[in-house]
C-alpha cells in the first residue's frame, strides 16, 4: 500500500480546488481537445458523490440538459481540469444523491445552506 | 538513464534481461496527453545473482537471481549452502534467466532495476494468475452460455451442450474443455510498457494488469 502512495504522491498532480460537498452546485472548466484545437467546456451542475481516494479519487456532477439527466465523473487529479469554482452550498443529508436520479423539475432542486459553519 | 545503460554495452557486461518482482497493487496515473492510463506497480529486485549456468557446465547457459528475504531457519541446508557460495543471505525466490548474449555479472552482484529496463520498454510479466477454483465453462473457457434458449429447463443458462458425436466415436474426444479448476497457472503476460522507474525505490510501473494478486512473485522479461 505505501509503494501505491508513493506512486501516487510522485505522479498525481495536486491542485488546489475550492472544498465542496455532495449538494454543492460547482462550474467545472474542462479542457477538451479536438484534433488540433483545444477548447475550454464548462461543466455546471450538483456534486451527487465524491468517492475513492488518493490519486483515484473522483466526484460526480449531474446536471439537467435540455430535460435529460447528464452526469460526468471527474478524476480530482486530471491534468485537465482548469479550474473548479463553487457557486452554492446544498443541504443534504446524505453522502450520495443518487435519488435526484427519480426526481425532475421542482423536487429535483437541492436546498441551499446559507449558515456555514467555520 | 541512457547513458547509464550505454556505458553497460561497451564494457560488453549486459547483464541478465530480467528481473524477479513484487506485484504491489494498482493505480491509475495521467500520461501527457491527459489520459488516465490504469497501470501495475512492481516491486522489482534488487535480485542477487546466485549462479551463473554455462555450457559446459549445465548443458546450457543461464543466470540464476534470487529476491526476497527467506528466514534461515526455513531454509534447508543444502540451500543455505548454495547462498553461502553467491555470499549472500537466504533467498525467498530464485528464478533462471536464459536469454543474455553477453559476459553476465558475476555471482553475488547485484542486479537492479535501473540497469535493466528503461522508461517505454516493452516488457513481459509472467506470473501465477489468482485461483478461482471450480468453475463452468464459461468462466473457465468463455463459452457463452446457452443464454435464454433453454427449452423451459431452469438449469440450461450456462451449459456446456454438446460435447460430441454419439455412435461415432462413441467417446469424448481428449483436451475437450470442460469445466474444473481454474486460475492458479503460470500465466505470460507480453508487450507491457514501462511508463516510470523509481530506482531509489526499485518501484516499476508497467501499463495494464499484472496476473496474481497482491504480494505475489512477477518474473519481468524483455
Amino acid at each position: 500500500m505505501d509503494a501505491i502512495k508513493f506512486v501516487q504522491e510522485q505522479l498525481a498532480q495536486k491542485k488546489d480546488y475550492p472544498a465542496f460537498r455532495p449538494g454543492d452546485n460547482i462550474v467545472v472548466n474542462y479542457r477538451i481537445v479536438e484534433g488540433n484545437k483545444e477548447r475550454i467546456q464548462a461543466f455546471r451542475g450538483d456534486v451527487i458523490q465524491i468517492k475513492g481516494e488518493g490519486a483515484t479519487k473522483t466526484f460526480t456532477v449531474r446536471k439537467m440538459s435540455n430535460g435529460v439527466g447528464v452526469e460526468r465523473i471527474f478524476p480530482f487529479t486530471s491534468p485537465n481540469i482548469v479550474d473548479i469554482q463553487l457557486l452554492k452550498r446544498g443541504k443534504v443529508r446524505r453522502s450520495r444523491l443518487f435519488y435526484l436520479r427519480g426526481l425532475v423539475g421542482k423536487k429535483a432542486r437541492i436546498q441551499e445552506r446559507k449558515f456555514i459553519k467555520s | 538513464m541512457e547513458a547509464f545503460r550505454l556505458m553497460f554495452l561497451i564494457q560488453n557486461i549486459i547483464i541478465v534481461n530480467g528481473i524477479i518482482g513484487k506485484k504491489i497493487g494498482m493505480t491509475s496515473i495521467f500520461d501527457e496527453a491527459g489520459r488516465n492510463v490504469a497501470c501495475t506497480v512492481i516491486e522489482a529486485g534488487p535480485c542477487v545473482v546466485t549462479q551463473v549456468k554455462t555450457e559446459e557446465t549445465d548443458g546450457y547457459s543461464a543466470i540464476q537471481m534470487g529476491f526476497g528475504e527467506a528466514k534461515e531457519k526455513n531454509t534447508t541446508k543444502p540451500m543455505l549452502g548454495h547462498f553461502k557460495q553467491a555470499g549472500t543471505t537466504a533467498k525467498s525466490v530464485l528464478a533462471e534467466f536464459r536469454n543474455f548474449n553477453l559476459v553476465p555479472k558475476a555471482i553475488g552482484e547485484l542486479v537492479k532495476v535501473e540497469e535493466i529496463f528503461l522508461e517505454g520498454d516493452y516488457v513481459n510479466a509472467i506470473g501465477t494468475s489468482k485461483g478461482k477454483g471450480f468453475q463452468g465453462v464459461v468462466k473457465r473457457h468463455g463459452f457463452s452460455g446457452v443464454n435464454d434458449a433453454t427449452h423451459g429447463q431452469h438449469n440450461r443458462q450456462r451449459a456446456p451442450g454438446s460435447i460430441g458425436a454419439s455412435s461415432y466415436p462413441s467417446r469424448v474426444f481428449k483436451g475437450m474443455r470442460m469445466a474444473g479448476r481454474t486460475g492458479n497457472q503460470r500465466i505470460t503476460v507480453r508487450n507491457l510498457q514501462v511508463l516510470k522507474i523509481f530506482p531509489e525505490q526499485n518501484i516499476l510501473l508497467v501499463k495494464g494488469a499484472v496476473p496474481g494478486h497482491k504480494g505475489s512473485i512477477v518474473i519481468l522479461e524483455k
